[in-house]
């Protein structure tokens, strides 16, 4: 047989090398979105030989005068309905532009069509119709477009015959969406008065429009200019997946912005791993040489094996993404439920996906009214400002400093169902668990009293390295035990070990190391045990973040030996290493140990024995009602 | 980035989404010129390997030479090539006029080989340019259990998110291709070296701008003898690329009664 192999020659793409913009086309429905565009693809030559004759006689056929929407409103339902369902994609050129058109329906019932298509453009066209002026839809897709991050957007007023072409009518239009879309952030490119089905200001300015000076739909569509290139930003690789199809591990995922080559440092987020880009893997020449941009699906490998999974973000060593558990987004609604606080549903930032609860509404607006609602649910089509809870931590950027990576949608029974960009990043928050249906105990809290005479407790033993932090830990457990409790060591440097070994001792590395404690805590705490964490825990904040989480059980105290009795002790022999410059970031020879101003207790081993010291922390339990001597009377609860 | 690059690129990352979020994908070889840059932008994606099989849904009434190809490259590609065959014209909706009954064939095939494989992501080589319907579609479309497509509830789709969770029976039509061009394919081809079917270049005044079934394809007048006169004629013509194709042009609604029944 034969195959016809072309020339190994390259073409000139997409035959010139004009930019190519995309725009979407909204606005109230019947405004003339079909008309307008049907218009334009006549007038700029772009109409295949033999539609406008099959539209003729489709219309002659309904008896109907002719009608431009025919050409997109392709679908039976649509011609019937003579409406616009869903958004649908044209090209054509302009004098020095190839336009992709994105048709965007106007119906409130199909406001998920016009973001679907939106989503994807670069400028957009605002439609208005003259004689019924600027409308909750047109109030919406103003809104809309602004949140969608277009910045670009032409008004065009249709149907100026209907008005006799009035200069004052088209006058007070434009003033008034101008005002609305300023008032959002968006100031329009130009207020066009045309007819769409007469042709009047789609692509000359005809004598009815004399008065008019501005430019016409084909001139401010010349005007627009693509997006901007994002290679300036910082890089964030958002990871698909990791493909081992040979020898090679291959993590791939496309670059949303920044750039990228081999010998790069990157830190994979939110774990906040490090490694160097080995090289930069493709198909059929691989690898690639050279730095590869924003845009690119690309694949790498490391140059050490690291576990790496979809939904990590790779950015290079000191520009990262932050990671966080909590998110402020602000959103558009699309699904039939109001979204209400406590709503648990499914997040999708980039490629990572994680259960999430809705903390609180902080506002809710109709776009339409404009009027903010009383703040406690966001309905359908409407837009709002929402504090997420994430059940896992994530790694995200604001959308103001990232538009690509700054962007989520949420899904609701695998559908998504509303969209937005984020607006800040809380750092360090802890999830609230309320997305997780929790599992109820067998036993009831009091059965657990009565067994082990005292209630659910977290021992928080801070203090420099050496100043006897486990030694006390450990007496108390045995005290605790011999008196019936059920005491339970979490120790740092245990935990460290197995748990907590992805971490390191970077301040970030270090709050995370504390909060994964207090979380195992309180949950042990919640459950009726004592948990006695003996941590070093030098910084305030982590410690307050500890408290936070386990809440009135937390017990905190500061094992406050002085720190030279410290170093003479030294009974791992951290001190005299880090003396000797063997141990980076060793907390007790640099000065980075913050004490506690408001513990539960204060003690110094170097002034008293541990069995004194042990009893000082009996008593002190006893008092704050951890420690309870009368028996429960169980019978009493039942 | 050039404009090819940015197309490859975008098929690339939708390529690696479904490969990433569905289960038992299979891609859909039709042996045409979108469905052999579709492989062609799988392999790149997956860095030389698909892995996923190349099913073809044979009608039995192709091409001599699109047998050939198929058996040709399906060995150099190291494709895991299944063929189906479509059940008899007596089995399909005898309503449908003529040329589009005799494409529905194809539907049914299609059908029964989803059942067999139960596969749940379907790739398609689709693209928006092509016609009217097509330009509706969702790059991750969801299709009904019994294969329909529901044109007045699709899911919102934006920002390169999809919807990648077909209820249980349904599938996922994937279209990595939707945003390609008919003169889009051409230059890439060309660029990429893609062996194409020798149909699609003129011989006696006649080529064919799109392959389908024997009965039911027609060759277009043209001159175009090589890639760079293809391109050329698409930038002046205003013929429709399916202008070949019978089953466009038998009622007005005929494609899209096909599609919504689970055509591509």
């Amino acid at each position: 047989m034969t195959i016809a192999v072309p020339p190994a020659t390259l073409s000139t793409p997409n035959g010139t090398t004009r930019p190519l913009v995309r725009i979407v086309i909204v606005g109230h429905v019947d405004h003339g979105k079909s008309t307008l565009v049907g218009r334009l693809l006549h007038e700029t030559g772009s109409l295949p030989d033999g539609k406008l004759e099959m539209l003729k006689a489709v219309s002659a056929r309904r008896g109907m005068p002719f009608e431009w929407s025919f050409l997109l409103d392709a679908l039976q339902t649509e011609r019937d309905q003579g409406i616009t369902i869903d958004t649908t994609q044209i090209s054509f050129r302009t004098r020095s532009r190839d336009v992709v058109l994105i048709d965007a329906p106007g119906h409130a019932e199909f406001l998920r069509n016009m973001i679907t298509g939106a989503s994807q453009a670069d400028g957009a066209v605002l439609i208005i119709d003259a004689l019924e002026g600027v409308r909750d839809q047109t109030r919406r897709h103003g809104y809309l477009l602004q949140l969608l991050g277009i910045k670009q957007v032409a008004v065009v007023v249709n149907k100026m015959d209907r008005v006799d072409f009035s200069a004052e009518r088209f006058g007070a239009i434009s003033d008034e969406i101008s005002a609305h879309l300023i008032g959002l952030g968006v100031t329009p490119t130009a207020v066009i008065p045309i007819s769409a089905r007469d042709g009047d200001g789609v692509a000359e300015r005809t004598a009815n429009i004399a008065w008019y000076v501005g430019p016409t739909v084909v001139e401010a569509l010349d005007a627009l200019t693509p997006s901007q290139p994002l290679d300036l930003l910082a890089l964030r690789l958002p990871v698909q997946a990791i493909y081992k199809f040979d020898d090679r591990r291959i993590v791939a995922g496309r670059i949303e912005s920044g750039r990228l080559q081999a010998g790069d440092d990157i830190v994979i987020m939110p774990a906040g791993k490090i490694a160097k880009i080995k090289s930069v893997e493709s198909w059929p020449v691989t690898p690639v040489e050279g730095p590869q941009g924003a845009g690119r699906s690309v694949g790498i490998t490391l140059d050490r094996e690291l576990f790496v999974e979809r939904g990590d973000v790779i950015g290079h060593v000191g520009a990262a993404p932050r990671d966080t558990r909590r998110l402020r987004a602000r959103i558009f609604w699309l699904h039939d439920q109001p979204l209400e606080a406590g709503a648990s549903l499914l997040v999708r930032l980039g490629t990572r996906e994680t259960r999430a609860t809705v903390v609180a509404i902080e506002k809710a607006v109709d776009p339409g009214e404009l009027a903010s609602e009383a703040a406690t649910a966001i309905r359908r089509n409407h837009v709002g400002e929402i504090d997420l809870s994430l059940a896992q931590p994530v790694a995200a950027d604001p959308a103001e400093a990232f538009p690509r990576s700054g962007r989520l949608v949420i899904e609701i029974g695998g559908r998504i169902a509303g969209g937005g960009l984020v607006l800040s990043v809380d750092s360090g928050q802890r999830a609230a668990s309320a997305d997780i249906v929790p599992v109820d105990s067998a036993l009831r809290p009091d059965e657990r009293v009565a067994r082990f005479r005292h209630n659910g407790a977290v021992l928080w033993f801070t203090g420099l390295p050496g100043s006897g932090k486990s030694t006390l830990a450990k007496a108390i457990e045995r005290r605790l035990f011999d008196r019936g409790g059920s005491p339970i060591l979490l120790d740092g440097d245990t935990l460290r070990a197995g748990l907590n070994s992805d971490l390191g001792f970077a301040p970030h590395d270090r709050a995370e190391n504390i909060r994964r404690l207090a979380e195992i805590a309180a949950h042990l705490a919640t459950n009726g045990h004592i948990a006695i964490v003996a941590a070093v825990s030098p910084a305030l904040d982590d410690r307050a973040a500890a408290r936070r989480i386990a809440g009135d059980r937390f017990r905190e105290i500061h094992v406050a030996t002085p720190a030279e009795i410290c170093e003479q002790r030294d009974p791992k022999g951290h001190y005299a290493k880090a003396r000797a410059g063997a141990l980076q970031n060793f907390t007790g020879i640099g000065n980075d140990y913050q004490p506690p101003t408001a513990s539960e207790l204060v003690l110094d081993t170097s002034a008293q024995t541990v069995a004194e010291a042990a009893d000082t922390i009996e008593a002190m339990l006893a008092r704050s009602g951890v420690l309870v001597d009368e028996l429960v009377d169980l019978a009493a609860n039942i | 980035m050039d404009h090819l690059d940015a197309l490859e690129a975008q098929s690339i990352y939708i390529f690696r989404e479904g490969f990433a979020r569905l289960k038992k994908l299979a891609l859909l070889w039709s042996l045409g010129k979108d469905s052999n840059v579709m492989i062609w932008l799988a392999r790149k994606a997956f860095f030389g390997k698909v892995p996923f099989p190349a099913l073809h849904v044979d009608t039995g009434k192709k091409f001599p030479e699109m047998y050939a190809f198929r058996e040709h490259y399906a060995k150099e590609w190291d494709l895991d090539l299944r063929v189906d065959p479509c059940p008899p014209i007596d089995s399909v909706d005898p309503t449908l006029p003529p040329a589009a009954r005799s494409a529905a064939r194809k539907t049914e095939g299609l059908k029964l080989a989803l059942a067999k494989y139960g596969f749940d992501g379907l790739i398609a080589g689709i693209r928006r340019d092509e016609e009217a319907t097509r330009a509706k579609e969702r790059v991750f479309s969801p299709r009904g259990t019994e294969g329909g497509w529901d044109v007045r509830d699709q899911p919102p789709e934006f920002w390169d998110q999809f919807n990648a969770s077909p209820p249980p029976g349904a599938h996922l039509r994937i279209h990595p291709i939707l945003h390609w061009t008919e003169a889009d394919i051409w230059a890439y081809t060309k660029r990429e070296n893609i062996p194409i079917i020798p149909l699609y270049l003129a011989k006696d005044g006649k080529r064919y701008r799109s392959l389908g079934d024997q009965d039911i394809t027609f060759p277009v007048a043209s001159h175009a003898s090589s890639i760079d006169e293809i391109l050329h004629e698409l930038q002046t013509t205003k013929v429709p690329e399916r202008a070949g194709r019978a089953l466009d042009h038998e009622t007005e609604d005929a494609f899209e009664r096909l599609r919504v029944a689970g055509y591509l």
